[in-house]
Parts: structure tokens; C-alpha cells; sequence
């Protein structure tokens, strides 16, 4: 499982950077969205997988028994895709400004504030 | 116990606090205002408070909803921090009161002071922090709030330099989260103090070293250090000069403050390959700053470029790793802050009179201006490290360093590119402020309702607080020393921390 996560988590961003590095705006957000996926399954694959074992303490213990899935990788997962939405919902609404005001999809149209 | 741990949230929660009560009187101009400057200054007087109780006690820390360390969130305060926060309260003050003169009714609607109070909050969260993933999400509340302070006015070339800003933040956000995904892999906490603790006994070397790559790459981008600066000349000329001069003074320094934390506290750095690399970055940082900038013919670009050639000296103290070196990086940080918002609140001065940015379009500033032109000399001055002001003893500082620890290339590299700063300098002074400004450029007035005034009084306390800086040099450096010695003893915050000794 682990190794396939690797791949898979590799594959993404493999394909995002070389999204990001196209030249059309639209496909450069694309690549931004596969990123943020792709870091957020890196923390999920690194933090270790457990399966079938959901961090429930037993009604009258102190601790759980046995190996749980550990919690925290998932909340720090579920914080991180809520800031990536909200900054790539930015982003989006960006790129459709920028689109309207230099009326092209094209980063090398929009040099004019580069040296 | 209770108001010395409230003195550590306060710097947060005020300007969010702020930032929700401009928002509540969204079409109250005038309310927003008031709140903008009482804000502004509260966060400038508890950030004072924060500096002396640091200096008085030590470390502080608070452990976020009573949940102790390494368990929960800890906001703690070392020196580096606390005096970081107090700089941001100056740099806070400035904008609120600039902005008062310059920020249009138009930007104002848009929404300028709320987005100012959580650009803020982030960066004061970002320094007071002390667990990675917290880090993470303080440094994307500053993100987001910059993105749209960025595009305040939607012009061409804001949107175009925003894309870039944007991409290239987001690809240093996703390679940071993507960091402290595999250090949390690696050592299973988040906690600075843990994490410097645990770091320690871990015996896969060549694991660590990838992480601590992987955070100087992503904070490198932040810091704007070679080869890593491209978005920052690309965009930061094209916001309104209040915000221009909010980013040049704070966001970058965000950056190298998390490189100064992270490679003091969490990962070893001395005799290590990232300590070699960042010489080499510090250098090159200088050198193509200055370099960019000696070829620009823009005021403010100009400006931009020598954000990047200074974010060289901060890195080169990190980089050489002696108390010294440290402490001057730690007075560059302050330094820059008052001499390059200054600069870039003089270049909006000189905007609102003469109607452009560009240097063979102006001239004359001198003879109608005297008291404008006084003050960038002050300013540049500074900036170019003359004595006696603040610029010369940061400078001195890091140099003194370079030469004890025998790094005799980059010392060369500082002083020529002190050299080419001052030549910079000189190129705005004889276009904008000497030269006869030629006939077919004089445009009539620009339009403006009032506020020039205290546009002059923040420029006046600015250009006053580098002198300060550089004639109390002993108690600030003092200061610095005390920052220096927390950073390179990471034992003692590990025990204010974590509550054991390690």
C-alpha cells in the first residue's frame, strides 16, 4: 500500500509541475490544484497507514488497545485541503481577471511587469 | 502567570479583532480608519510590552487552550520573536498612518484596512508560533491577505504580477506543507521544541538533511533568496505604495525569520551541507539584487531588487553561525524594515507630486522639495550603510562577523555590494532629486484630497527612527545579543517549552 502511495503521490506531482510550467494560466491552476492534493497525500502516506483501526478508546479505559490509525495526520489533512480551496478559489478568480483585463491565456503576454 | 501569557496572544488577536470590526463598519470610512490607526498602535504598544517582558524574564510561553507541549499549540516568545512582533508594530503604525493620506476612497472600499489587520495577524502569528503545521497556516493567512491587497485596484499590471505572486507562493506553500508532512513522518510531533529534541537522536542523516532542504527551498522562495526571488521584482512595484512598502517591510522577513528558527531550533545547521549552501546563497542573494537593481531605471523597481540584495545580509548572519553573526542578522532584520518602508513611502511621496515612477521623467524634487529630499538621503543613506546611521552598524555587524569567521570572499561580496547600493542610491538622487526636470515631462498636478501632511510625518518618523537605531546602537544590540544567544542555545527554549531540560 505504502509503495503505491509513493507512486501515486510522485505521479502527482510529476504532473503538476509540469502543469504549472505550461504557459496557459487556466492549465497553470490545474497544476497548482494537483499539488496541494499531492502534499496532502504525502502527509497521509508518511504519517504512516493504519487500517481498520479508528482511534476510539474503549467506555472505561484510559487508552486504547492496540495500534490506532493515528488522528492528527488527518486532521492536519482536513485543515490543509480547507486553506487549498480557499486559495485556490482565489486563484481561480484570479486567472479569470487576469484573462479579462490582458484579454489572452498566455503567460508570455504578461511580461510587462518582469525585468 | 495570566497577563504575561495574554501579552503573547494579544498581537494576534488584536489585529483580527481589528480586522472584524473594520469589516462590521464596511461602509463607514471613517470608522475604518479610526480602528486602523487605534489598532495599529495598541499592536505597536503590547508588542513594546512584549519586548520588555522578554528581556525581563525570558522565554514565555503559552500553551494554546491549556493543552501542554508537545500535545497542543504553544505560542512562544523568545527575544527574536518578541522584538520581530515589535518591528511589525512599527511597520503597522507607518502603513495606518500613510494610509490615512494616501489609500483612496475607491481602495478603501475594496477593502484595504481589513485585509491590513489580517496581514498582520498572520505575520505576528507566523513569528509567535511554536508548532510547525501552525506555521504552515499562519503563513497562508498572510498569503491570502496579500494576494488581495496585492490586486487592491485590479490594474494590468497588478493581475500580471499577482499570477506570479501567486504560482510562485503557492508552490513554496505546497512544498513547505509537503516538509512538515515528512518531518511529522520522520519524528511523529510538530512541536519546535520536540522537534529539535527528537531531530537529535534520530540517526537517519540523510532523511533530515532532505527535510531541512525542503524547508530552505520553501522559506527560501518567501525570503526571496537567490535563485528563488522572481516573483518579487515582478510584482511588488505594482500595488499601492502603502502596501509595497507593508510587503517590503514584513513579508519577506517573515521568510528569513523561519529560516533564523528553523535552523537554529530544529535542525543542526553547523559544519552541515545546508550551511554551505546558504553561504553560497547569501552571496549570490547580494550580488544579483544589486545587480538587478543597478540596471533598473524605476524608482520602486529599483527598490524591489534591493530587497532581494539585502535578504543576502540577513541570510549571510544566519549563515556564518556565530552569536555576532547572529545578533547583526537579527539588527539587519529591524534595520531593513524602517530604512525600506521609508524608502518606498518616499517614492509615493514623490509619485502624489510628480505623477510618475519613472527616473527619466522626474527631476527637480530637490529644489521644490527640500525637506522630501533631506529625508531619502537619510533614508538611502541608511540603506546604503553610512554611518551614523542604523544601516552602517547592521552592516558592520554581519561584516565583523564575516571577518572573524575568515569567510573572505563573502566579506568582499558585502563590501562591493555596500558599494553598488550607494551607487543605486545616487542614480535616484541625481535623476529624481537633482536634475532639471525636463520640460516635456512636467504633467500638471496630480488630483488629491489632503494628507500630505501626514504622509511627510510618517516618512519624517521613519528617516528618525534609522537615526535612533544607529546612534542607541549598545541597548538594540543588546537586545540582539540576548536574541542571538536563545537561538544558538535551542536548550533553553526546548525547556521553556517542553518544561524538562533535554
Amino acid at each position: 500500500m505504502g509503495t503505491l502511495m509513493a507512486f501515486l503521490v510522485g505521479g502527482l506531482y510529476a504532473a503538476a509541475i509540469y502543469m504549472i510550467m505550461r504557459r496557459s494560466i487556466v492549465k497553470l491552476v490545474i497544476g497548482l490544484v494537483l499539488l496541494s492534493n499531492a502534499a496532502n497525500l504525502l502527509i497521509f502516506t508518511s504519517a504512516g497507514m493504519t487500517r481498520e483501526a479508528p482511534p476510539l478508546i474503549p467506555l472505561g479505559a484510559l487508552q486504547p488497545d492496540g495500534v490506532v490509525a493515528d488522528p492528527l495526520a488527518q486532521a492536519l489533512i482536513l485543515t490543509a485541503i480547507v486553506i487549498g480551496f480557499g486559495v485556490l478559489a482565489f486563484a481561480v478568480v484570479l486567472i479569470h481577471r487576469a484573462y479579462e483585463v490582458v484579454k489572452a491565456d498566455d503567460m508570455d503576454q504578461m511580461k510587462d511587469t518582469d525585468t | 502567570m495570566g497577563h504575561t501569557t495574554a501579552l503573547l496572544a494579544l498581537p494576534i488577536i488584536i489585529p483580527l479583532l481589528s480586522g472584524a470590526l473594520s469589516l462590521i463598519y464596511w461602509r463607514s470610512r471613517k470608522a475604518q480608519r479610526i480602528i486602523g490607526v487605534l489598532g495599529t498602535t495598541a499592536l505597536l504598544v503590547l508588542s513594546g510590552m512584549l519586548v520588555a517582558e522578554v528581556w525581563q524574564h525570558g522565554i514565555i510561553v503559552m500553551h494554546m487552550g491549556g493543552w501542554q507541549a508537545p500535545f497542543g499549540i504553544v505560542l512562544v516568545s523568545d527575544m527574536l520573536a518578541a522584538s520581530m512582533v515589535f518591528m511589525t508594530g512599527i511597520s503597522a503604525v507607518t502603513t495606518a498612518f500613510y494610509a490615512l493620506g494616501s489609500v483612496s476612497k475607491r481602495h478603501e472600499h475594496f477593502g484595504f484596512y481589513p485585509l491590513m489587520h489580517l496581514l498582520l495577524a498572520g505575520v505576528n502569528g507566523a513569528f509567535l508560533t511554536g508548532d510547525m503545521f501552525n506555521l504552515y497556516v499562519w503563513f497562508e493567512v498572510m498569503l491570502v491577505a496579500s494576494f488581495a491587497l496585492l490586486i487592491l485596484g485590479g490594474e494590468r499590471a497588478q493581475m500580471e504580477g499577482a499570477i506570479k505572486y501567486v504560482a510562485l507562493n503557492l508552490v513554496s506553500s505546497a512544498i513547505l506543507l509537503s516538509a512538515i508532512g515528512l518531518l511529522y513522518g520522520l519524528t511523529g510531533t510538530l512541536n519546535m521544541a520536540d522537534l529539535g529534541y527528537k531531530i537529535g537522536q534520530l540517526e537517519d542523516d540523510a532523511m533530515i538533511s532532505v527535510v531541512a532542504m525542503l524547508f530552505l527551498v520553501a522559506f527560501g522562495i518567501k525570503a526571496a533568496a537567490f535563485p528563488l526571488f522572481f516573483w518579487l521584482p515582478a510584482s511588488y512595484h505594482t500595488p499601492r505604495v502603502a502596501v509595497s512598502a507593508l510587503f517590503a517591510g514584513l513579508l519577506t522577513k517573515v521568510g528569513v525569520y523561519a529560516l533564523f528558527r528553523v535552523f537554529t531550533v530544529i535542525f543542526p545547521f553547523e559544519d552541515t551541507f545546508a550551511q554551505s549552501l546558504l553561504i553560497w546563497i547569501a552571496g549570490l542573494t547580494m550580488v544579483t539584487g544589486v545587480l538587478g537593481a543597478a540596471a533598473q531605471f524605476e524608482f520602486r523597481r529599483i527598490l524591489s531588487f534591493h530587497i532581494v540584495s539585502q535578504i543576502g545580509y540577513m541570510l549571510m548572519g544566519l549563515a556564518l553561525y556565530s552569536p555576532l553573526a547572529i545578533a547583526g542578522g537579527i539588527y539587519f532584520i529591524a534595520h531593513n524594515i524602517v530604512a525600506k518602508s521609508g524608502l518606498f513611502l518616499i517614492s509615493g511621496l514623490v509619485y502624489r507630486f510628480k505623477g510618475s515612477y519613472e527616473l527619466k521623467e522626474l527631476g527637480g524634487v530637490y529644489r521644490q522639495y527640500p525637506m522630501l529630499a533631506l529625508m531619502f538621503l537619510i533614508c538611502a543613506f541608511s540603506l546604503a550603510g553610512l554611518p551614523p546611521l542604523s544601516g552602517f552598524f547592521a552592516k558592520f555587524l554581519v561584516i565583523r562577523a564575516g571577518v572573524e569567521a575568515h569567510a573572505w570572499w563573502l566579506v568582499a561580496t558585502a563590501l562591493a555590494v555596500g558599494f553598488m547600493t550607494l551607487y543605486s542610491m545616487v542614480k535616484i538622487w541625481a535623476e529624481v532629486f537633482w536634475k532639471e526636470q525636463e520640460v516635456c515631462h512636467i504633467k500638471p498636478p496630480r488630483k488629491y484630497h489632503g494628507g500630505t501632511r501626514i504622509m511627510y510625518a510618517t516618512v519624517i518618523g521613519l528617516a528618525l527612527l534609522t537615526i535612533a537605531m544607529g546612534l542607541a546602537m549598545e541597548p538594540l544590540f543588546l537586545i540582539a545579543q540576548m536574541a542571538a544567544e536563545q537561538l544558538l542555545d535551542p536548550a533553553g527554549y526546548i525547556e521553556a517549552v517542553l518544561g524538562v531540560t533535554p
